[in-house]
């Protein structure tokens, strides 16, 4: 990966507000194409490291570079490639969205002839076009989260940053701005930050977990799904046999009886124990009804990476 | 130049809500009132002071007086104008727009100042149309005239620059709306203070007071230490402002 691919460049970034450690030595790099998803529970420092990316707030220590150019010494020219959304769009109510997204285009030193394709284009890459005239006072949220991300595109970026974008929307407009994210990979880099898992799931090549303004997972999509398989099966069968004779067909693993012909099974290699056991409760007609490999929520995987002692890479702790 | 976009949305959004129209409309009836009494004055004087040597003309007794009411009402009305400035954008957080974009924090404070600045200038036109007026069926002495607006127009700046720096320190538009209020007051009546005797300490009040520089423009006495007094009030407080605001981005 050559230099000129790595867009956002972020080396031991510290943020303290008071005595308060905000963000500790965080350091990590987005390419160019690059869907990251930042991933934290609440106070976790995800907005904080948003705002200190679109330099809405300096840090304390470390560098942050767009594009090669550093933020701190080169504060414009680095603004220029830069679009954010904060987690409340900062929205002008009393104009119309076409005032407001022309204002925008001028703060962002559009030159003029080109002033009305940018528009046009955000619009329609929001879906916004049929509201042009109307007051962003009279917006509904979703629309007014539509505003906001017009209004962190219209510059055509080459970073894109959005700070919690789906929060408060409908299930439609959430599908409609995930497909909006995933649209803008093309052209932009994004980075998303989120506490919702399937979002990032569905949109981000890339995750980071935050914790208490320390980065304690940065890992691929794969990754992450591999760490939420959990170890254990969930069996439900309608006539149980005995414990003992499952713990027989487990061999190594455990069986946890939990009532009511719910059965929890941890083992190794749980394929081939899932394959095991629906051939016996087929054969010996224990009427199975369902059997699933439990996942873990994204709260367990905080706990589990929070609690383990070095974090990344650390082996998980299986309750 | 960037401060003229942000200029340019400042004067749009005060011409959007009712604001800016009922405050030019009281302002502008109030002072046509006083312009009236002031004429009625005139007329009523007038036959008296054609035999006199070296009696004050129209200017003197209408313009000159009208100007110093406006510069007192503009002393109430202006902290108004200022008070949303930054302090509703901090408090709506939109602030964050103009921090993202590639714009220094001078032009944004420069652009604020300069949008308030537009309105100021329409009000003092509305206002100078009173006296012009006079024009259509007698003479004036223009020269006084020029002064005496050049005068409202610098202070009605530094009532502008003030206002916009106690915008930035606080949330609350009302609190930064008294305490510009506050602080304007006490600089306009600051050469009180030991009005009588000639002490050190008196002449600086007395150097101070914004009606000081004010009065002697109003007297048609252009005086470059006046002008340099507000220019310097001005630099001073958007100076400010620009710290002030670069400061929310550092520690806290």
């Amino acid at each position: 990966m050559t230099s000129e691919n790595i867009l956002v460049q972020v080396d031991q970034l510290s943020r303290f507000f008071g005595p308060l450690r905000a963000l500790d030595e965080i350091s990590f790099e987005v390419k160019k194409g690059e869907v990251l998803g930042f991933l934290g529970p609440n106070g976790a420092g995800k907005s904080t490291t948003m705002r200190v990316l679109s330099g809405n707030l300096a840090p304390s220590a470390g560098r942050v570079r767009i594009c090669g150019i550093d933020l701190l010494d080169q504060p414009k020219q680095a603004k220029a490639l830069l679009g954010y959304l904060p987690d409340q769009p900062p929205l002008y109510r009393e104009l119309t969205v076409d005032e407001y997204l022309r204002y925008c285009a001028r703060l962002n030193r559009i030159p003029a002839p080109q002033r009305k394709n940018a528009l046009d284009v955000a619009k329609q890459r929001c879906g916004l076009t049929a509201v042009g005239r109307r007051l962003i006072g009279n917006l509904s949220k979703g629309y007014r989260q539509r505003v906001g991300i017009a209004q962190a595109i219209i510059h055509s970026p080459a970073v894109v940053i959005l700070d919690e974008p789906t929060v408060g929307l409908d299930p439609i407009q959430i599908r409609e701005i995930r497909n909006l994210i995933s649209e803008l990979r093309d052209e932009h880099s994004v980075i998303l930050s989120t506490h919702i898992l399937p979002e990032v799931q569905t949109v981000c090549d890339r995750v980071q977990i935050i914790n208490k303004g320390q980065l304690v997972l940065s890992d691929s999509i794969a990754g992450l799904q591999q760490r939420m398989r959990g170890e254990s099966l969930w069996l439900t069968l309608r006539q149980p046999p005995e414990t003992a004779a499952l713990e027989q067909v487990v061999g190594e693993g455990r069986v946890e009886s939990l009532g009511d012909g719910h059965f929890r099974i941890h083992a190794e290699q749980l394929e081939q124990q899932a394959e095991r056991l629906v051939i016996e409760a087929v054969a010996n007609g224990w009427g199975l009804s369902e059997i699933r490999p439990e996942r873990m929520n994204l709260e367990q995987i905080f706990v589990d990476i929070t609690s383990s002692e070095h974090g990344v890479g650390a082996e998980r702790v299986v309750s | 130049m960037m401060a003229f976009t942000i200029a340019g949305r400042e004067l749009r959004s005060l011409f959007i809500s009712p604001l800016a129209w009922s405050i030019l409309a009281v302002v502008q009836l109030i002072l046509a009132y006083m312009f009236l009494t002031q004429l009625d004055l005139f007329m009523a004087l007038q036959s008296r002071l054609l035999g006199v040597e070296g009696a004050p003309g129209v200017t003197e007794i209408i313009a000159a007086p009208l100007l110093g009411n406006a510069a007192v009402v503009l002393l109430l009305v202006v902290p108004m104008l200022t008070m949303r400035l930054v302090s509703e954008e901090r408090r709506a957080q939109t602030l964050s727009l103009l921090f993202s974009a590639p714009l220094s924090m001078s032009e944004i404070v420069l652009g604020k100042f300069l949008g308030v600045m537009g309105f100021l200038l329409i009000m003092v036109l509305m206002i100078v149309l009173m006296p012009l007026s006079l024009l259509v069926g007698g003479s004036l002495d223009l020269g006084m005239l020029l002064a005496g607006v050049l005068g409202l127009v610098l202070l009605l700046a530094s009532f502008a620059a003030l206002g916009l720096f106690m915008s930035t320190l606080t949330e609350q538009p009302t609190i930064a709306a008294v305490s510009s209020f506050g602080v304007l007051l006490l600089l306009w009546i600051i050469d009180w203070a030991g009005g009588n005797d000639a002490s050190q300490v008196s002449e600086l009040f007395a150097y101070l007071s914004l009606l000081r520089h004010f009065e002697s423009l109003l007297k048609g006495v252009f005086d470059s230490a006046d002008v340099i007094y507000y220019l310097l009030f001005v630099t001073l407080f958007l100076v400010m402002s620009i710290r002030r605001l670069d400061a929310d981005r550092l520690q806290h």
